[in-house]
């Protein structure tokens, strides 16, 4: 028997040409929580994926329990003791609270039939760990990301699991079901269960976890007990810059002009009175929980839905955005936080997700395309955003998640935007160009455009905004001056 | 169950639709509700309902199969043809189509599976390619039924006489095949873990892959289940008509999938149920079998058809979209802007 | 260095790299068609009769590319192309009768053109319509018309083959113009608009863009439903020009003319590079599948001893080699 219930060494993965794990290394011994770390696209959900079996790392040895796994299967993870949390949940839309609480644990052991008695018996054994209630026969596409959430913790505490794997648990979930989820952790904890605790709440992680590892770019950067670092420490080695990124000051000028103003705007089922406003050259972070209306609230703005009351005015102007196509005529831009889905065509050219919102200004009056003028203004945008490619004509597939955000980017500078409103704009985007993102935005906004920032990351918005607006349950809750925050406190509200 | 909740099911809409229907048929031709139109719908909807149960399971996994009459009509005519006397029992010619049956759903699973290939386009390649062999190769023709089957098809559960018009219909054996059938497969969608792997490989892959579940071979066991099958179902066609007609099945696959779409069983998979797909094979049949009681040319039948494939599918549609559209945020009573 | 160029040298061939392999694919079926069957496949009299094939089926290929190029399918095509001839030829027979000038019955017949093509038009337009309003797959819509319009074919017909018209009808479509038939220069024409849609314009772009991700379409604010009813609108007049061919050529019209065309005009967008899964493809690829098809067609027709039925082995096969060939193909380039 060994004492580690897990020992990864030197795994690489690779997607394309994109390096994901450049040979690390993770130790986790039994009964131990373990915090990984990093920042976004540092490798943290790849390595997860090795682990699980789903995906099979190009090089390098995983060792469950002290037994060495030549091809780690989804199935051997699982019945090896390895359960996982996933940051996308990983629940069944189209089954039972009932079913997705069970199916899991019923595979697992094999069943061949379905037995309503014991998927209930197994249902009710898991939403009583965490107090969660629930209607076991509701459909799982009518629950909320949060109700998803805590279905997906309470079926992985279920399986007698010797290694529990949380990404991101606790993104949509209240202060009070993340003491519930600390709690069911001791508990596990003290029955020798391991927890890999993945979370870029800091609070958090320096609440529960004994040991952290930290990843940076697909890289081991620190390993070892949560009392060699304090928070200075850690922020050099997720970021690996001595100083903190200069905060954003706003240089408040007399004559700024209110771009954006909205006024108690209201959807049903995404949020209610919605009222604030936005003057040229400001940075507004909107944060909260996931399913606090935050996102719904922007894409509003953007014409993506359309508003059930209220109005938003632009430059002091009334206007209507019923569409998207209304929303782009009123220079508004939108870079949505699902980049592969709603932001990118990962099958067509780069040139061709660079320009799509253009096509029609470099077309004649009968619509045919000027090629070379849209290859001109690929090519400007490549070398202002400094997006590193071979050929503007390969598929975007080909691009790391930065590259690929700073071409989302590039389709919303190419117009003549009022407010560029940025959907959790680093996730999965590597270090070097999140800081280019970064730059990019404060640059932006230093020339006149009025740009929203929508993230959970706590440090992100701390630094790149000066004014924050909390939502909680579809309200606009807090509105704070960021020089008057820290990360605690800005934490602490989003979760109240 | 509760009420509110059934209210909420396509299933529920589709029997009222039915229920409807026949009141109106039996209002204006007061020929509906007659022992022998009752068993001759039950009669003709025997197979289009085997095939349903087939094509439903493969349309839950996430994929369609268009080649199944392909498949059916190819290996009851090897039976029928290539086996003509060698067996008195009818069991033989069922298992050996349903061998070959399960041969040709491997080619399709195989294909879909392995390279993802858009299944309707793959099944529709497959489809070409069966009837192919059976019409060229096997120079496929009307071609009298062999004995063994001759038995079973003539044997009949019940004959209904119209007390005015003095016909008579027949209830034939496989109608009973045809219950068995939906029991089988009700158990296996529900009572088995294949049910809920099919479920769980139809509604989100990358899960049901998580999960532990093998979703390559859960869509090859589907596509071999829904060949074999129609192996079975090609067999009871033949002996359902008493007479070998190669052709007679062709293009039945989208009236089956139709079918099913419209009893509220998904094209994208994991949504649906057996329930469904036999109340939307009932509809279309009672609907195409009614029109001549209606008073309107038979020719008409298709664009009815058409009608009620695009109505159903479109109201199902709508569903989709609005859950798709569908919000989630649980917006709190009172407003609160603080600081 | 050295590397990199040869990289990107490789990358201008790849970008083409289907047209050429299909390029190679034709010169090697024209190879192997006149090994097989010297000059009784290598003269005049043959091509003119393969001339003479290709343009109906030619443009429900082109027609069908379209509708997979936004990642759906066009089922109903074949029935669109005989529904608009079969209501050509009812406002024809109605509006020309065997007493009518001469001058008359050119222009009655060039109006019912003008109907056919309406008609293509609006049965596309239904199409587009219930899949980007009411969010109908597009298999399952155009499925329901199919049957839709091969059921008012029957139903205006009778369920019998519709004939009668005048002569000049047939004369027209059936002429030449030098060695080239008329059909042909029209299949030219319509799959040359249709390529310069698809490869130079901005709709034509946006298809391809909406194909691959449709959401994204949304996000970056295209109007998806006006993309797919223009799409189809297209689709659907071109298969109206197939139905006047096809009209012309046998001077009667049917509910059922060419069901076995789907088969073979998904077979040929697929063969000619177009992505059964949207969004890749070009026009001139498809043109160049139509006429490898014929070409094989013809030379399956001098064999007496092979049925007809065989085709369909031979295009069922041949699409899914074709698909797992591509695949083949693209991951392997995916790979280097």
């Amino acid at each position: 028997m060994s004492e580690n219930i897990i020992k990864i060494t030197g795994v690489k993965k690779y997607f394309g040409g994109v390096k994901a794990l450049d040979g690390v290394d993770l130790v986790i011994k039994k009964g131990e929580v373990h915090c990984l770390a990093g920042e976004n696209g540092c490798g943290k959900s790849t390595i997860i994926n090795v682990i699980s079996g789903f995906y099979t790392p190009d090089a390098g040895t995983i060792e469950i329990d002290g037994k060495e796994y030549s091809k780690l299967t989804t199935q051997m993870a699982i019945d090896a003791g390895v359960q996982v949390i996933y940051q996308d949940l990983s629940v069944f839309p189209n089954l039972t609270v009932r079913e997705n609480l069970a199916l899991n644990m019923e595979v697992a052991s094999g069943k061949k039939f379905v037995s309503k008695k014991r998927f209930q018996e197994i249902a009710l054994e898991a939403i009583s760990k965490i107090n969660f209630k629930a209607d076991l026969d509701e459909m799982v596409e009518n629950l909320t990301v949060a109700d998803k959430q805590l279905i997906a913790i309470s079926r992985a505490l279920l399986n007698n699991a010797k290694l529990i794997i949380m990404d991101e648990p606790t993104t949509a979930i209240t202060q009070k079901e993340v003491k519930n989820l600390f709690r069911v952790i001791r508990d596990l904890q003290k029955q020798g269960i391991a927890i890999l605790f993945v979370s870029h709440k800091l609070d958090e992680v320096f609440e529960i976890a004994e040991h952290f590892t930290i990843f940076r770019s697909g890289k081991n950067v620190f390993s070892g007990r949560t009392e060699e670092l304090d928070e200075q420490k850690f922020t050099y080695y997720m970021t690996g810059r001595e100083i903190q990124e200069e905060a954003f000051r706003y240089e408040k000028r007399p004559d700024a002009k209110t771009v954006l103003e909205v006024r108690d705007l209201s959807l049903a089922n995404g949020f209610a009175d919605c009222s604030f406003s936005l003057k040229e050259g400001e940075i507004l972070g909107i944060t909260g929980l996931l399913g606090s209306g935050r996102t719904e609230l922007a894409e509003t703005i953007f014409g993506y839905h359309k508003a059930d009351s209220g109005e938003i005015l632009i430059h002091g102007k009334k206007v209507e955005i019923g569409s998207v196509k209304d929303g782009i005529a009123n220079g508004i831009g939108y870079v949505p936080p699902e980049r592969n889905v709603q932001g990118l065509f990962m099958e067509q050219s780069i040139a061709d997700n660079i320009s799509i919102t253009r096509w029609k200004d470099h077309a004649d009056r009968l619509g045919f395309v000027n090629e070379k003028s849209i290859e001109d203004s690929v090519a400007h945008w490549v070398k202002e955003l400094s997006i590193k490619i071979n050929d503007p004509q390969d598929n975007m597939k080909t691009l790391s998640g930065g590259n690929a955000q700073k071409c989302v980017l590039a389709k919303w500078l190419s117009l003549d935007l009022k407010v560029l409103i940025l959907n959790g704009p680093t996730v999965g985007v590597d270090i070097g160009a999140k800081y280019d993102i970064y730059k990019l935005t404060k640059k932006l906004a230093e020339n006149g455009l009025a740009v929203i920032i929508i993230s959970d990351d706590i440090r992100e918005v701390l630094s790149n905004c000066n004014r924050v607006l909390v939502m909680r349950q579809g309200r606009l809750a807090e509105e704070r001056m960021t020089s008057e925050l820290d990360e605690a406190s800005l934490s602490a509200l989003s979760v109240e | 169950m509760n009420f509110k909740r059934l209210t909420k099911k396509t299933e529920f809409y589709i029997a009222v639709i039915i229920l409807a229907f026949c009141l109106l048929v039996q209002v204006r031709s007061g020929q509906f509700f007659t022992g022998n139109n009752i068993v001759d719908l039950l009669r003709s909807m025997t197979i289009p309902m085997m095939f349903c149960v087939g094509e439903m399971m493969v349309l839950i996994s996430g994929g369609v199969d268009c080649s199944f009459p392909a498949i059916a009509s190819l290996s009851m005519y090897f039976v029928c043809t290539k086996m003509d006397g060698m067996f008195d029992n009818p069991l033989p010619y069922f298992l050996v189509a349903m061998l070959l049956g399960l041969c040709m759903g491997a080619v399709n699973g195989f294909i879909v599976a392995k390279f993802k290939f858009p299944a309707m386009i793959v099944t529709l390649g497959t489809s070409s390619l069966f009837l192919g062999i059976m019409q060229g190769i096997l120079g496929s023709s009307e071609y009298p039924l062999t004995s063994g089957l001759y038995s079973l098809g003539s044997t009949k559960l019940l004959t209904a006489v119209n007390a005015k018009s003095g016909l008579t219909s027949d209830l034939p054996v496989h109608f009973a095949f045809m219950i068995i059938l939906v029991i089988l497969a009700w158990l296996l969608m529900n009572k088995t873990m294949l049910g809920r792997a099919i479920y769980a490989v139809g509604g989100d892959e990358v899960a049901a892959a998580r999960a532990g579940f093998h979703v390559f071979g859960t869509r090859m066991f589907i596509f071999c289940l829904s060949g074999a099958l129609a192996g079975f179902i090609g067999v009871c066609r033949s002996s359902m008509l008493l007479t070998v007609s190669p052709n007679n099945m062709i293009g039945m696959e989208m009236d089956v999938i139709a079918a099913c779409v419209l009893g509220g069983v998904s094209l994208i998979g994991g949504r649906g149920g057996i329930v469904g797909a036999v109340l939307g094979t009932a509809l279309m049949t009672i609907v195409s079998n009614s029109l001549i009681l209606l008073g309107v040319s038979t020719q008409w039948s298709r664009v009815f058809t058409g009608l009620i494939i695009i109505v159903g599918t479109a109201v199902s549609a709508i569903q989709e979209q609005q859950r798709k559209k569908k919000l989630f945020v649980t917006i709190s009573d009172k407003a609160e802007v603080k600081g | 260095m050295n590397k990199g160029k040869s990289s990107i040298d490789m990358r201008m061939f790849t970008r083409d790299a289907n047209f050429i392999r299909l390029f190679i694919v034709f010169i090697a079926v024209f190879i192997i068609c006149t090994a097989l069957k010297g000059t009784q496949f290598l003269n005049l009299g043959n091509f003119q009769s393969m001339m003479k094939q290709f343009p109906e089926y030619g443009l429900l290929a082109v027609a069908i590319s379209l509708a997979l190029l936004i990642g759906g399918i066009d089922l109903s095509a074949v029935y669109i192309a005989n529904l608009s001839a079969i209501i050509a030829g009812k406002f024809l027979l109605s509006m020309a009768g065997a007493d009518t000038a001469d001058g008359t019955v050119h222009v009655m017949i060039f109006a019912s053109f003008g109907v056919a093509v309406l008609v293509g038009a609006a049965a596309g337009g239904l199409n587009g319509y219930l899949i980007s309003g009411f969010g109908i797959p597009a298999m399952l819509a155009t499925l329901g018309t199919q049957s839709l319009f091969w059921g008012l074919g029957v139903v205006i017909t009778g369920g019998s083959s519709m004939s009668g018209f005048p002569k000049p009808l047939a004369s027209m479509i059936n002429k030449s113009i030098g060695a080239v038939p008329v059909t042909v220069i029209l299949f030219i024409a319509a799959s040359l608009l249709a390529g310069l849609v698809v490869s130079r314009m901005v709709l034509g772009r946006q298809m391809k863009m909406y194909g691959t991700n449709n959401k994204a379409t949304t996000y970056a604010g295209l109007n998806n439903r006006k993309l797919v009813v223009t799409t189809h609108v297209i689709a659907g007049i071109l298969a109206s020009l197939s139905g006047i061919i096809m009209w012309g050529r046998y001077s009667s019209c049917k509910a059922d003319n060419g069901s076995s065309y789907t088969m073979q005009a998904i077979l040929i967008a697929v063969m000619g590079g177009v992505s059964p899964n949207g969004g890749k493809g070009n026009i001139q690829g498809v043109v160049l599948a139509v006429l490898i098809i014929q070409m094989v067609s013809s030379v399956l027709n001098m064999f007496n001893n092979i049925p007809t039925a065989c085709r369909q082995i031979i295009w069922g096969g041949l699409l899914l080699v074709v698909m797992i060939f591509n695949y083949v193909v693209n991951n392997r380039s995916k790979r280097h």
